[in-house]
Order: C-alpha cells, then structure tokens, then sequence
C-alpha cells in the first residue's frame, strides 16, 4: 500500500513561509482574491501492509516519534491507490 | 573533568566546542552518534552546532532518534550535565530533553552575528561563575532559533526560574529590536526541571578568545569546568 502524510503547522501558530508566499501571490503575480496561505510537507512511502488498523497506527507511531513535531505540527494521512 | 562532543552528520560545531573545553583543562571524548555506549563516570556531555542531517524534514528532529541520544537520556536522568548549542538546542528539544520548540526565524533570515543575552539564572552548574542578570555579548548564527512554547509550559519555566538567558539590548532591557529572531519573551537558553541541561541558541564556544570579538562566553565553561 502507498501511504501519504500531510504535515502542516497548526492553524494557531504563525505560519511566515505562508505569508511570504501569499505575498508573492497576490502582489507580484496579481491574484488578490487569494488569501490565508498555508505551506506544509508531505512525507509519502511504501508500505508491505493491507490492514488499514496496522496502517494507522504505524503512521501515527511514526508521527508522534519522527515525522510531526506536535508542538507547532497537525498531520493527516490518506492511502494511495 | 571528562567531556563528550557528539558529532552527527551534518555537525559543524564540534571541533569549536572540543577546543573550548580542553581550553578549560577537561579531557574531551569526541563521539559519534552511532556510539550506543557512553561512559557512565562522563561530566559533560556537549551536544554542538551544526546543521544535523541537513536540518531535513526539522532541525534536529532526525539527530534525536540516533543511537546516542538513548545514551544521552539516560545520563541526563542520573544528572550528568548536557550542554546543547545551537543545533544542539533543537536535538535537546526534538528528543524531550527540554520543553518547546525552535521554530524559522519570525523575519525568515539566517541572522550571524553578535547578540546581548541577559544571564536570568546564576543557580546553575552552567551560569554560576556570571552576575545575576550580567548582559554578555555572544554570537549566534541560525535560521531556526524561534523559541516557542504553550503557554503553560512557559509560566512553569518562569516560576521555576528555568528560563537561563534571554535576549537583551546593550543596556540589558527587554526589547523587541534585541530579539533576532521572535522568540516568545526573548527565550535565548533554557534549562531542564533539574538545571543538569542546558539548551542555548548562541554559541559560547565561539566567544572564549577576544581575536572573535568577545570572551563573554569564558563564565559558562568556568562555571561547568573549573
């Protein structure tokens, strides 16, 4: 199975990457009908395993110990087909 | 007095603090972070700058799942002193050593260059040699040194007198122009529940010879060494 994890700050903490890009979007490309940027990370791997129970919670196992910094980080996660 | 360096791949600032510590007349062990055994009778253990595995996926993040932080814990738990600099902060943080977090620079630029940090706590192993609230010129160099933590974990830091240094201006005031980085209340260093570690975002290492602008950071290793 493939597996796909979003990682994004949490909507509380300030996400400046965002803003600078938002900036660029709205001034230098002209598109001021966006708003509220977010930038985050996906982490995207192979896993030999078909139960989805195990699936989650080896990705939320590998989340809380490497992948996500639960402090400033949420996460989801979809299966690929 | 016996020392450890870790060097991950990706640390820069090993050899900086190897040659500050045998400054100091401690013997120096320089680790790898595969090491899986660290001598139980160590005193300090340093873990320095640099840029760890990158700074890929977040600063420090993979440097604390390596084989020698498990060693770094356990020492940390019977007491031996761990000094994290810098990138060493963030592993501290990333491992649970210490609270928070290090989050890019509030103006998102690498800043190098020298700071004023207010010495908040002198009842340390790290700080006792400096005055309560002595202002000390150090450098930093860092990208990612935004100190950030929940608001509870921030009034225990105050009201445990946990929070080591914080960023000043010449004249030891509180300002926002004095923060290079957005630090929540100026947050430069801190210390674990049990004053045994220390994480700091300048490097004291790099200010023990007047040739690089200041021997402000001679009062941390005379404090921890001497």
């Amino acid at each position: 199975m493939k597996v796909r994890i979003t990682i994004g700050l949490k909507k509380s903490v300030l996400d400046t990457q965002g803003k600078a890009i938002e900036a660029s979007l709205v001034k230098n490309l002209g598109y001021p009908q966006i708003s509220n940027v977010r930038q985050g990370k996906f982490v995207e791997f192979e896993i030999a395993e078909n139960d989805q129970k195990i699936i989650k919670q080896i990705v939320d196992d590998v989340s809380d110990k490497l992948l996500v910094n639960k402090i400033i980080e949420d996460y989801s996660y979809e299966i690929l087909k | 007095m016996k020392s450890a360096v870790i060097t991950f791949p990706g640390s820069n600032c090993d050899r900086d603090a190897v040659v500050a510590l045998q400054k100091f007349n401690s013997k120096v062990q320089k680790i790898w972070h595969q090491e899986t055994k660290l001598d139980d009778d160590l005193d300090l253990i340093v873990v320095p700058g640099g840029f760890s595995y990158g700074d890929y996926l977040r600063s420090g993040a993979m440097a604390s799942i390596s084989p020698v932080m498990q060693e770094v814990k356990r020492l940390a738990g019977k007491g031996v002193r761990v000094l994290g600099i810098c990138n060493g902060f963030q592993i501290l943080t990333e491992s649970g050593l210490l609270p928070g977090v290090l989050m890019r620079n509030a103006k998102m630029k690498f800043i190098c260059r020298q700071v004023h940090l207010r010495v908040e706590n002198i009842d340390s192993d790290f700080t006792n040699k400096y005055k309560r609230r002595q202002v000390i010129k150090i450098p930093i160099a860092h990208m990612d040194g935004n100190y950030f933590a929940e608001s509870d974990v921030i009034k225990r830091l105050e009201d445990q007198s946990l929070i080591a240094m914080r960023y000043v201006d010449a004249d030891g005031n509180l300002t926002d122009n004095s923060n290079p980085n957005g630090s929540i209340f100026n947050i430069a260093g801190v210390f674990n529940d049990t004053k045994n570690v220390l994480g700091m975002m300048p490097h004291p290492e790099r200010a023990i010879d007047p040739d690089t602008g200041s021997k402000d950071g001679i009062g941390l290793f005379q404090s921890l060494l001497w």
